[in-house]
């Protein structure tokens, strides 16, 4: 590792300042699962990583109605969380999904948004989940659908000096469910070869009310499929699975890697999308 | 730019000189000597540097040293009291749940997490939380058989 300063901070307000001084130099480390890998492996030279992990005002995980998971919130303590198993439950298998329980306790949600992996186990669920980020910078607080945050691999639309300040995912809708299924040869420590992850809600008489699909490993970003037009009215029959399926083939556009082929990945992003719908509904016509 | 830092470290205080980029897992082995902790692979894959902080296992390679500043610090030299062997250290023992010993510390360490928290944890359980230790000489029955006697014993 190249040498860098270390600084902690009371404050967001102050790593925003201090992260203003030199932008291209600094970097927040959250759980420093990533990072710390980046900087090891020499991918990333920094002047300073800052440390605002034992900020005063630091938002927790806040469940009341909605969900608002601050930028220090481990993915073990997400997973564990019995209001994020039971009413998104995606996200609480997205979380489980990451590395090993080591991981976990010290990989954040923020983190894993920041390192803007087209592969990472959370931006699906998230995006099915319908996420807004709650941006803090030098001009103030921002909020932005999690749908526009990511740009490319590595990287996403934060500006310089600006923090995850907070994940925000709505209450679930009444009747509805959410699953993530990640497609890996190992049941932990491993990146998928697909994830996809699928929420959706019914009206009163069974039929789809609103659904939407967060895709991962299958483009240079997370990618997030609304079906609620495609799907709206219907009964979640063989034929509506199966035009789910194709848009999300529609959506994605995989590459051939060490992992897998192309060809695979849009196969199985087809598959997932049917074993997703199938589980969320389930999970919706229990509450009928 | 070095600095002397205090770490707690299996309840004592101990001042150790570290860089910013010193590693959780160098402050231990070079700068306290306490060489139980194990580096694999340096890349947060393989759990061999797996510490406990404030209780919960921790890849010591993927922490900076200066962030455990103001936490409870335990190395597998914390384990064994008064010569006497945890009861995990001595259900591996047992249950010859090691050979080259590489991934052992880790193991176990993140086998005492998983009994604190949770004292009579199912096979299915322990499975998942040794899942981010690798070892690649004995296979994982007998780990799975040393953690589920040490659970028992700590029990009784």
């Amino acid at each position: 590792m190249l040498p860098f300063d270390y600084q902690r901070v009371e404050t967001l307000a102050e790593a925003v300042a201090v992260l203003g001084q030199d932008p291209a130099g600094t970097r927040l480390l959250a759980g420093g699962t990533d990072l710390l890998v980046f900087l090891t492996d020499q991918k990333l030279r920094l002047g300073r990583l800052l440390d605002a992990k034992r900020a005063t005002d630091l938002p927790g995980l806040e469940v009341n109605g909605a969900l608002a998971v601050g930028p220090n919130v481990k993915l073990r303590e997400l997973e564990r969380h019995p209001a994020v198993a039971a009413r998104w439950q995606a996200l609480a298998q997205g979380a489980s999904a990451v590395g090993g329980v080591a991981i976990r306790n010290r990989a954040t949600l923020a983190g894993n948004l920041g390192t803007a992996s087209p592969a990472a186990d959370t931006p699906p669920a998230l995006l099915a989940l319908g996420a807004r980020l709650e941006l803090l910078g030098p001009a103030g607080r921002r909020e932005l659908p999690l749908s526009e945050f990511f740009v490319g691999p590595g990287r996403h639309r934060l500006q310089p000096a600006e923090l995850i300040r907070r994940v925000l995912l709505p209450a679930p809708p009444p009747r509805s469910g959410s699953w993530y299924t990640k497609l890996a040869t190992r049941q932990a420590m491993d990146i998928a070869f697909v994830g996809v992850a699928a929420a959706l809600s019914l009206a009163a008489d069974g039929t789809v009310a609103s659904a939407r699909l967060g895709l991962g490993a299958v483009a240079p970003t997370p990618v997030e499929v609304d079906l609620t037009a495609l799907l709206a009215g219907r009964r979640l029959d063989e034929d509506a699975l199966a035009a789910a399926a194709e848009a999300a083939q529609v959506a994605s556009s995989p590459i051939d890697d060490k992992r897998c082929s192309a060809l695979y990945r849009r196969a199985m992003v087809g598959e997932l999308t049917r074993r997703g719908l199938r589980q969320a509904l389930a999970q919706a016509e229990a509450a009928l | 730019m070095k600095q002397v830092i205090t770490l707690q470290i299996n309840g004592q205080p101990r001042e150790v000189t570290v860089e910013p980029r010193t590693r959780l897992l160098d402050a231990l082995r070079d700068g306290l000597q306490l060489t139980g902790t194990k580096e694999g692979c340096g890349n947060g894959e393989c759990g061999a540097c797996t510490v406990l902080v404030d209780g919960r296992a921790v890849n010591s390679c993927l922490m900076l040293a200066v962030e455990a500043v103001g936490s409870a610090i335990t190395t597998i030299e914390g384990l064994a009291q008064q010569g006497q062997l945890h009861p995990l250290q001595e259900a591996f023992r047992q249950h010859g749940a090691l050979q080259c010993g590489i991934c052992t510390p880790g193991m176990i360490l993140a086998a005492k997490a998983l009994l604190d928290e949770q004292p009579r944890p199912t096979r299915d359980e322990i499975r998942f939380h040794l899942a981010g230790n690798l070892c690649r000489c004995t296979g994982y029955q007998k780990i799975i058989d040393a953690v589920e006697a040490a659970a028992a014993a700590l029990a009784d």
